[in-house]
């Protein structure tokens, strides 16, 4: 539990066919640990969305990792859309599990609380029914006329985010992020890259403790400082925009993806 | 008479007039104009001693009191404590059905956006959906969406929410939930209600003279180019930048 390991340790934990859980943009995303994985060359990920992704997830698919698609949305924010996701819709390069944010939500809860299912307000007469044919419509049991959808639990085999910290005990700060606490406890392992270790048990005081993951959630932590760069970190660093919108012009063309992703791999190696 | 203002002023203003009366709006992290709105009432109501307006700006650290992680935007919405939403579209169709998700067939659409996002819930249960694009064109206002997102009417489910307005770069719609048509209320300084027809890709109601969308006051824009520009600032750079050129351009 919460073993501190290198990040080609961490990485390994993804392996070929898994379902990933990655973190919306805002809530810290594991870059460098995404450069470590795609060196690993894992093939047909089903990557689970929490519950949009951004550069992450266009970098995984642009790579050819990724076969199943399950995400509210996929954007590269100021930068504009995401061109390699944009690029695999049109060739049909992965299956697509288009969503919508709550039920993202509702399916992890549901694998959180162990069990099957979870009912959801909206969604009915919008065409995301029409492929998402796991979901349900079931009548409140409680109400007469009130038919409503259901969402199955979704258990990740993997999720992994990036925080400012964790301790030495394996506990990671995760602030008022809940989602990552709600990813963790619904996935069957969890790893984490960090900015730094603390000698301190993040449990120690009520105050930091509030805003903790347990150890016991957590499989690995590797250290990697500025490991959501080019993206920011809450609390640590803003995302470097100036950088992302190169990346956005480059992944417009399969060659100029490449080309990114040689300097990104390389940078993150060096770093090693 | 009025002072002179620039249409993105009137649409902020506009936007304020549209949320009037309510106590907690959500916006999105990428929709300046909605939350320069928001920020306006919220400064017209302190100034007045009217109730307090809460705005929530998603993904913001500085404007979003929310501790529970992203799902709580989601249950707050659900426990009816959201007024006001925005939500906009790739393409909106007459009867305010919106598509977030591409143009063509899906799913290998020949044009895709991003997703729907929380669409197809909040759409549902925030009582005043606010539809808004700025581009006014056929392009996005269609007969018929390529892809629902979130239907702008439901029958036969307890939807307490959806639209309430649908406001462009050119004019102010109304929606008759009932009829499931939008009605023109008023055209913009500069277009003229044939613009309006000429770009508009579905059938709506109009009466035979339409007005004006209602200019800002003094007061209003006084507000809009010291206190508002100057919030926006944190959560939106970039805008405010250009609101201040547009300005110094202008002046």
């Amino acid at each position: 539990m919460g073993e501190i390991v290198s990040l080609e340790e961490l990485a390994a934990e993804v392996t070929p066919g898994c379902k990933l859980a990655v973190p919306a943009d805002y809530c810290g995303v594991a870059m460098a640990a995404t450069a470590a994985i795609i060196a690993n060359r894992p093939k047909d990920l089903h990557v689970v969305c929490v519950p949009v992704t951004g550069m992450q997830g266009d970098m995984l698919i642009g790579e050819g990792l990724v076969g199943v698609l399950e995400t509210s949305a996929v954007t590269l924010g100021e930068a504009g859309g995401a061109p390699r996701f944009q690029d695999g819709v049109r060739k049909g390069a992965f299956k697509l599990m288009d969503a919508t944010c709550p039920a993202v939500h509702s399916g992890l809860i549901a694998a959180q609380k162990g069990v099957p299912f979870l009912p959801i307000r909206g969604i009915i007469g919008s065409d995301l029914l029409k492929t998402r044919t796991d979901w349900k419509i079931i009548d409140n049991p409680f109400q007469k006329g009130d038919p409503i959808i259901v969402v199955p639990a979704i258990q990740p085999d993997v999720a992994i985010f990036h925080a400012p910290e964790a301790d030495r005990f394996g506990n990671v700060r995760i602030g008022r992020r809940r989602e990552l606490v709600t990813m963790a406890q619904a996935a069957k392992a969890t790893i984490v890259t960090v900015e730094r270790i603390s000698e301190t048990s993040l449990l120690a005081s009520e105050d930091s403790a509030a805003g903790v993951l347990p150890a016991l959630y957590v499989t690995k932590i590797a250290v990697a400082p500025r490991g959501a760069w080019p993206l920011g970190l809450w609390g640590e660093y803003a995302v470097d925009s100036a950088e992302v919108a190169r990346y956005a012009a480059m992944a417009k063309t399969p060659e100029g993806f490449a080309a990114y992703m040689d300097g990104f791999s390389r940078r993150f190696r060096e770093a090693a | 008479m009025s002072a002179d203002y620039s249409n993105r002023e009137l649409i902020i203003a506009t936007v304020a007039d549209l949320l009037d009366g309510v106590r907690h709006v959500a916006v999105g992290a990428s929709s300046p104009m909605p939350a320069a709105g928001a920020m306006l009432l919220r400064a017209r109501n302190e100034l007045a001693k009217k109730q307090r307006v809460r705005i929530s700006i998603l993904g913001s650290e500085e404007h979003n009191f929310f501790t529970n992680g992203g799902v709580e935007l989601f249950d707050c919405t659900a426990q009816g404590r959201v007024d006001a939403f925005f939500l906009g579209g790739g393409q909106i169709d007459g009867e305010a059905n919106i598509n977030l998700v591409g143009a063509g067939p899906y799913p290998q659409s020949d044009v895709r956006w991003p997703g729907c996002f929380g669409s197809a819930f909040m759409y549902y249960l925030v009582p005043r959906v606010i539809l808004f694009r700025e581009e006014h064109s056929s392009r996005v206002f269609v007969p018929k969406v390529d892809y629902i997102s979130a239907p702008g009417v439901s029958d036969g489910i307890v939807r307490p929410g959806g639209p309430h307005a649908m406001l462009t770069g050119m004019c102010l719609f109304s929606f008759d939930k009932e009829r499931k048509r939008f009605a023109l209320k008023s055209v913009h300084r500069g277009f003229t209600a044939r613009d309006v027809r000429e770009n508009t890709g579905f059938d709506y109601d109009a009466p035979d003279i339409v007005p004006e969308t209602k200019a800002p006051d003094a007061a209003t824009l006084e507000l809009l180019r010291g206190r508002i520009t100057e919030e926006l600032s944190e959560s939106y750079p970039s805008f405010a930048d250009m609101l201040r050129a547009e300005r110094k351009a202008a002046a």
